[in-house]
């Protein structure tokens, strides 16, 4: 491989993606703040004084909420990661790029590079935004970068989830049709909203399933509790995420493979 | 002289349909050559072979000597591709796309926007390179395309039904842009579902049907292998016990290739028509048979098409669900 080329290539690519997403405003604009707006200060709001501290064992509803929104966050720019390639793939674009000497891989390093930005960028947002209602991260910097570097690594299973759909799915119907279907009950099933502790029996093994749980219960003892807390629940989701990443990427590489060879 | 493409024996099928079915043919550098078929027919996956975007399942393609499927990288620096219309992101500019491609084709970034600049001056966009391609029409849209396919200074370009969907005025641009690219010595591959885009633009085609090159040639050379130009002519009630010695008359005439008796007249299939018309009514003049009416009819490519696939083209109306 010609680094240099490579580099121009990854470079021109994201520059790309960076372009389409600064053009659409009032897409970025929603993008942006909608999980905040909804989830994290209206639904934060609403819940705060119906939930019991006692179950949640957090000081309050939003600082619970705050590691669930994150990772929320994570999961739906995860997810959505594929759609600007499903256009691509439909209307010609990508025909024309993969008819240039580029690297394969290219297209897809440039899409993670795009993804990763955005998430991380919002996942600040966010935790400022908790912040000004209170929510105080106790394991300072050092914690938020730890939150940055797990949601990247949750990020890039996801992506490449979304990925493999784009380059499999017929019609961007079917994308997003299944966008959907994946997207809301990984929430719900999942320790987003809610302790597991508070859930009942079915929902429980299902949340305890789902790696999102997992994620988001490395998260939230950075938020509210503290590093002694952390370090055990980091560990755990730390191997989670390799062998989800593992299986994901696999799952990617081969529709890439099927779609592209 | 090497070839510009040589494919041999060329197939690809999916599970069990057949896309293309042992496709051989061989191009020319410098001419414009034709893929002319209806939707589904197999131009478009013979495209995207030779622009390695598409693995054949079996027989070989090589673009200036190279191989599609062992050196794709390689050929992939010599080729220029236009694809159908729409590939363009609506939130780039007109620059900005031809940016994006010569960075995708490693260009040093002064030699690039020199290109670039040129590019945009031979297809008249200068003026427009700087908006949003939103807002282009579809034949600004296409000239742009052609613009991307341009860019990297190619060998061969392909280009997948340069026309379709635009407007007479547009298309006679484009036909002018791809004629003015063959004078720079640019070998021009081209689908097309269009009889009168192949007829006028193409130095030679490939009928492909069902998979399958059902003949090659010049459109020249395919309408005169129809047996030529044709003569219809019609002789009087009272004439009719004459025709027998017309016909000896005008197998005679040097220019002539083959006479079909019909109903109430002949049908004269000729190479010359300047010298026919007048030689044929001489003939009919010297055994004195008056002749009712006479018709001239120059086959055209419609002709060819159905006489070699058994059935007409639709270009006017395509059919996107086939393809």
């Amino acid at each position: 491989m010609n680094f240099p080329h490579y580099k121009q290539e990854v470079l021109a690519l994201t520059l790309r993606w960076i372009r389409r997403l600064s053009r659409e405003k009032f897409s970025m604009l929603f993008t942006l703040i909608q999980p905040m707006l909804f989830w994290l200060i209206f639904f934060g709001s609403l819940f705060q004084r119906t939930a019991d501290i006692e179950v949640l064992q957090a000081p309050n509803y939003m600082s619970f909420l705050a590691g669930g929104v994150v990772v929320m966050t994570v999961l739906n720019n995860g997810l959505a990661g594929g759609v600007d390639l499903l256009f691509d793939k439909e209307n010609g674009f990508l025909e024309r790029m993969m008819s240039t000497p580029i690297h394969r891989t290219s297209i897809i390093l440039s899409r993670y590079l795009f993804v990763m930005t955005i998430t991380g960028m919002q996942i600040l947002v966010i935790l400022g935004i908790a912040f000004l209602f209170g929510v105080h991260p106790v394991t300072g910097l050092l914690g938020i970068a730890v939150i940055l570097v797990i949601g990247m690594l949750f990020g890039i299973g996801l992506t490449a989830i979304s990925l493999a759909m784009a380059f499999s799915v017929k019609s961007h119907g079917d994308f997003f049709s299944m966008l959907g279907f994946l997207s809301l009950p990984m929430i719900f099933l999942s320790s987003a909203l809610v302790p597991l502790s508070a859930m009942p029996g079915w929902m429980q093994a299902l949340a305890f399933l789902n790696p999102m749980t997992w994620v988001i219960d490395a998260v939230r003892p950075l938020i509210i509790t503290g590093w002694e807390a952390a370090i055990p629940q980091v560990a755990i989701a730390l191997v989670i995420l390799a062998i989800f990443d593992a299986i994901c990427l696999y799952g990617g590489a081969k529709a890439f493979e099927k779609a592209i060879g | 002289m090497n070839p510009a493409i040589e494919v041999k024996n060329l197939g690809k099928t999916y599970g069990s349909v057949t896309a293309i079915d042992d496709l051989s043919l061989t191009i020319n550098p410098g001419e414009i050559f034709g893929l002319l078929g209806p939707n589904g027919a197999g131009k478009s996956t013979t495209l995207r072979i030779l622009i390695t975007v598409l693995k054949p399942t079996s027989g070989t393609a090589t673009v200036l000597g190279h191989d599609v499927v062992e050196e794709p990288d390689t050929v992939r620096s010599l080729i220029g591709y236009v694809p159908q219309e729409r590939a363009i992101d609506r939130f780039l500019t007109g620059r900005e796309h031809l940016q994006l491609l010569g960075d995708l084709y490693h260009l040093p970034k002064a030699q690039a926007t020199q290109r670039i600049q040129e590019l945009l001056k031979l297809v008249d966009l200068e003026e427009h390179a700087d908006r949003t391609a939103k807002t282009y029409s579809g034949g600004m849209k296409r000239k742009l395309d052609i613009a991307c396919g341009l860019l990297p200074n190619p060998k061969i370009v392909f280009l997948d039904e340069p026309t379709l969907g635009l407007d007479v005025h547009s298309r006679l641009r484009i036909w002018d842009h791809i004629r003015q690219l063959r004078k720079q010595g640019i070998t021009i591959v081209m689908t097309t579902n269009y009889l009168e885009e192949a007829d006028q633009l193409c130095d030679r085609l490939a009928i492909i049907d069902q998979g399958k090159i059902k003949v090659i040639g010049t459109p020249k050379e395919l309408k005169a292998g129809l047996g030529g130009d044709s003569l219809s002519l019609t002789v009087k009630e009272s004439q009719l016990d004459k025709l027998d010695r017309l016909s000896e008359g005008v197998k005679t005439l040097s220019f002539v290739r083959n006479i079909r008796t019909i109903d109430n007249g002949l049908d004269i299939r000729v190479e010359s028509p300047e010298k026919s018309l007048p030689a044929v009514l001489e003939v009919a003049n010297r055994i004195d048979c008056q002749v009712d009416g006479i018709e001239y009819h120059r086959p055209r490519l419609d002709d060819v098409f159905v006489s070699f696939t058994g059935h007409a083209l639709k270009g006017e109306y395509p059919d996107p669900v086939e393809e």
